[in-house]
């Protein structure tokens, strides 16, 4: 049987939870935590005869992702009821927002890692995102026989994020994920904590033969809160849908869940028990309009997003494209990059920029710590910078120093050298005299660079660091032995 | 006393020859009197009525007591009262005590007025009879065989039964209008947007407006002055400035032009009520007021717009009516689904069922178009003919309803004949606009037959200028029922 090529199609939809102090339409606080039920006033509740009223706070979060997607922000926008019974569903609807969404359209710039080491480009277009409340928690584990309430969630603001299926891999589907999750912390409408599900996929997924124009039927896995959990289950779905059409099957529309257990997808329900949510226009609420004003003074107060800086890295830096991307993820981490830029010069930005993501990164990684509880500080790490680059020490003393700095035994890196003896020697008369007596004891090894065996010299150098202590000047050691030698 | 006008009872609490413990007293009376006849309460709140009516007389005392301190009314029980059960004439929230007051309670409470009771009403405000209600029906005060009119048909009873001064009543398709009408006292629905509906339990979102019963229009505008008000908690509620309206109750009719739509005196219309509603249109022009003959083409439409629109709002805002969380709830089955539907059928009466079924079809994938964007494009054409009206004259007169009370039972057994009742009524809500009905004669039975007016957007205090002056000429308004 001659396989098919296939080709695959993912579109994400992220709900991000809005990081405003209360909820999307009552007063009672949506902090993360608190006892069930003691977050939850009378409209969470839908005690009869309550009201919603719209949080500003929610649609200025929504104005700003819009503006920094580049999407156009509706002028007027209309929150619509989707109707169906649940019981952590208070008012048997959820207030989202249906045929008019608040934002419309706009583009995400992706580097997506090509697996060999390298990166490539990739634009996904967003359909929309719009406001909407939460609903609140069944708790069936703790009450036997019977099914817990906590209505502590209903009402948390929502901002879900629509994609167009612009996706082709699982790969570009986490970078677009991973993207998105950077940029709602970047604008600060979102605290992008997935355990606790501020920041939750839904992912559509469909295969054709490549070279189909349209689209394979579709399966939407829902509820994806890591990004390993979306790599696993689109890679176990493509599989499955795959596997299922070679084998003379079909694929029916279905909403399924991931079992991060088994690595498995399973449907939850098809098409045909599909809910009609009966969506029509909220009357207790007016259309949602935004005027020129309030986008413009969003506008203004817009943070510098991801894609300037990177651009401005690469551009006043000299930074690739790579590097600028990474040192862009988080705000907080090109945050620390330019605070060290700023304490050391321009001049040093690329060995800036070389700290920051190498030994700086991976240390925070393996302690498992942010970039903003970072034991070296971005002054810290600027004054380590500087001394490499006026050659006061090599590289491998200020791999020293930094850990120096990381456990705190000094102020900074000068203190350090000087209180480490750790100070480059660059004194020729100083290094020569220890290159004589490393010569003096190491005969054999010139004898055998004399005849040829270049391997020979690097074993010379080596003894020539060690012998100072790795303080000797690289470079120089490396020109007088050759003189010598020569 | 609590017959006399809000005026004289409240110039006699200052003047400290009755006080409001007396008043509620008396009003406590003729309630235990006249409900088991009556039914227009579903609660009597005596021992709550008294500790507000002592407070009242310290306020009074204090020299700070408002219009309205010390007297006694009533709240239909569509609104929120806290420690006070709240039913909306449901089985459904026959044992819902409200942890909250709604926005109209509260400024009321406020004023000082003194609540005695909880009105009686068709279940969650859907009907035209008060048959509906899980209390039982109300009876008419001029003829106990009678219906009272609906939704607010206990308010109106209670009033014209002379058991209350003033009552506080909900209009979604002429609620207030028409049991004002039948139970022949004055009742007025404001614009929509100016009272809010902040506790006031939802039947049709869009729709939905608190309004005010009296026996007179004078007494109608003191009321109507005390709920009204931007409340940011009701998003649809109206950011303006709110004037007395009883204002310009003293303004001469010289000049008012009333128009007619002619749609509204075509056939359908019964002979008592024509009679009635013809002579007070004749006693309108000895007032000096001119009449022209305007039209509302549209207007044939309104009965089967409202009756999607509102079932459709109304088939979502009872969905929060599902046994959880308060409430009825079934007590025996099988599962969730099992326990939604036993519920929900036990809890809800049969029209209340029948509006939740033809809303939910209304919204259904499939018919949505067809129905529920039809009738809001109905909806605006509506709307545009009376701005249309209104621009040939500055009130619009006609009949509140096509007939007098009729007998309890006689139009439960077909909903769509209770429906047509609607027909002069439901437009003025889709619309938005405010609408009063005044006593306006009796018919050859001794029932009562009322007039509506219907003025352009916040002109109530027009409506009620225009009624007042008719009351200082006619005396319908002042006949009590002997029952």
């Amino acid at each position: 049987m001659s396989r098919t090529d296939w080709e695959v199609v993912i579109g994400l939809e992220v709900h991000t939870q809005l990081n405003t102090q209360s909820k999307i339409f009552s007063s009672a606080s949506i902090a993360f935590g608190a006892e069930p039920n003691v977050q939850a006033c009378g409209v969470d509740i839908a005690l009869p005869g309550v009201l919603p009223v719209l949080n500003k706070g929610a649609v200025e979060r929504a104005i700003r992702f819009g503006l920094s997607v580049g999407a156009s922000i509706a002028p007027k926008s209309v929150f619509a009821r989707k109707n169906y019974f649940y019981p952590d569903l208070p008012k048997g609807y959820q207030i989202s927002q249906f045929e008019l969404p608040v934002v419309v359209g706009g583009a995400l710039n992706l580097l997506v890692p090509d697996g060999k080491g390298g990166a490539y480009e990739k634009r996904v277009n967003l359909t929309r995102a719009h406001l909407e409340e939460d609903a609140g928690k069944s708790l069936h584990e703790d009450f036997h026989g019977m099914t817990g309430i906590d209505l502590n969630r209903a009402g948390t603001p929502l901002l879900e994020i629509v994609s167009e299926p612009d996706m082709r891999s699982s790969a570009e589907a986490v970078a677009y994920a991973k993207q998105l999750h950077s940029l709602v912390r970047w604008i600060d409408i979102c605290d992008g904590n997935m355990q606790e599900g501020s920041f939750r996929c839904d992912a559509n997924v469909s295969v054709r033969p490549r070279g189909q124009e349209q689209f394979g039927t579709r399966r939407e896995i829902k509820n994806l809160n890591s990004f390993r959990f979306l790599q696993q289950a689109i890679d176990y779905e493509i599989q499955w849908q795959i596997d299922l059409i070679e084998d003379g099957g079909k694929v029916q529309q279905a909403t399924v869940l991931f079992d991060p257990d088994s690595g498995e997808t399973r449907a939850m329900r098809s098409k045909e028990d599909a809910h009609d949510y009966r969506y029509f226009p909220d009357p207790d609420l007016l259309p949602l309009v935004i005027s020129d004003e309030w986008v413009e003074r969003v506008r203004g107060e817009l943070p510098e997003l991801p894609v300037a800086l990177s651009a401005r890295f690469q551009g006043e830096y000299g930074l690739s494209a790579y590097d600028a991307t990474t040192l862009t993820a988080s705000r907080d981490m090109a945050r620390f990059y330019l605070d060290t830029v700023a304490a050391t010069g321009t001049a040093n930005a690329k060995t800036c920029a070389n700290w920051v993501m190498g030994d700086l990164a991976g240390r925070l990684n393996k302690a498992e710590l942010d970039i903003t509880a970072s034991p070296v500080s971005a002054v810290q790490l600027a004054g380590l910078v500087a001394r490499i680059a006026d050659n006061t020490i090599s590289n491998a003393i200020a791999k020293k120093v930094f850990e120096a700095l990381w456990n705190g035994e000094g102020e900074s890196a000068d203190a350090i050298i000087e209180a480490q003896g750790l100070k480059q020697v660059t004194d020729s008369g100083a290094i020569e005299a220890i290159i004589d007596e490393v010569l003096a004891a190491n005969q054999k090894s010139v004898e055998e660079f004399r005849a040829g065996k270049e391997k020979a010299f690097n074993a010379l150098v080596g003894q020539c660091m060690k012998a100072s202590k790795g303080k000797a000047n690289p470079a120089q050691v490396n020109e007088i032995l050759k003189k010598k030698l020569g | 006393m609590i017959d006399s006008s809000l005026k004289d009872i409240a110039a006699a609490l200052r003047a400290k020859t009755v006080s409001a413990v007396e008043l509620a007293t008396e009003s406590l009376a003729r309630i235990e009197a006249g409900n088991p006849r009556i039914n227009a309460f579903v609660t009597v709140d005596r021992d709550g009525a008294l500790a507000a009516a002592r407070a009242a007389d310290t306020r009074i005392a204090a020299g700070d007591a408002g219009p309205l301190t010390g007297i006694p009314l009533a709240h239909k029980d569509v609104f929120c009262t806290e420690g006070v059960l709240t039913t909306c004439g449901s089985k459904m929230l026959a044992n819902f005590v409200s942890p909250y007051d709604a926005h109209v309670v509260s400024l009321l409470k406020n004023a000082g007025a003194v609540m005695v009771g909880k009105t009686n009403m068709d279940e969650f405000a859907m009907g035209s009879s008060n048959e509906s209600s899980h209390f039982g029906p109300t009876r008419n005060p001029w003829n106990t065989t009678k219906v009272p009119g609906g939704s607010s048909g206990g308010s109106a009873a209670a009033v014209a039964a002379r058991m209350v001064p003033i009552a506080t009543g909900s209009d979604t398709g002429g609620s207030v209008r028409q049991p004002a009408s039948l139970c022949g006292i004055t009742g007025i629905k404001p614009t929509y947007g100016t009272v809010s509906r902040f506790g006031m339990i939802a039947y049709a979102s869009s729709l939905d407006q608190g309004g005010a019963f009296a026996r007179t229009a004078e007494d109608c505008a003191q009321l109507l002055s005390a709920m009204t008000g931007h409340d940011p908690r009701d998003s649809t509620s109206l950011e303006r400035s709110y004037d007395h309206y009883g204002a310009d109750l003293a303004r001469p009719l010289a000049g008012l032009r009333i128009g007619l739509p002619k749609e509204f005196f075509a056939e359908g219309m019964s002979d008592d009520v024509r009679l009635a509603v013809e002579a007070a249109l004749a006693e309108y022009r000895k007032l000096g007021a001119t009449t022209v003959e305007v039209s509302l083409p549209n207007a044939r439409l309104a009965i089967p717009a409202y009756y999607v629109i509102a079932p459709a709002e109304a088939s979502s805002n009872l969905s929060r009516f599902d046994g959880v969380r308060y409430g009825h709830r079934a007590a025996e089955y099988t599962d969730l689904n099992d326990m939604y539907c036993k519920s929900r059928s036990q809890g809800f009466g049969a029209e209340v069922q029948r509006r939740i079924l033809v809303g939910t079809y209304v919204l259904s994938h499939g018919y949505y178009d067809a129905y529920y964007i039809k009738a809001q494009k109905l909806r605006r054409l509506i709307a545009q003919d009376f701005a249309a009206a209104l621009e040939q004259c500055d009130v619009i007169a006609g009949p509140t309803n096509p007939t007098v009370a009729y007998g309890i039972g006689e139009k439960s057994s077909d909903p769509v004949q209770m429906y047509l009742g609607d027909i002069y009524t439901v437009a003025v809500n889709l619309a938005g606009l405010p609408g009063l009905s005044h006593p306006a004669g009796f018919g050859k039975d001794g029932l009562p037959v009322g007039l509506q007016l219907i003025g352009n957007y916040f002109t109530e205090a027009r409506l009620l200028n225009t009624a007042h002056q008719f009351q200082q000429a006619t005396d319908w308004h002042s006949r009590a029922p002997v029952f």
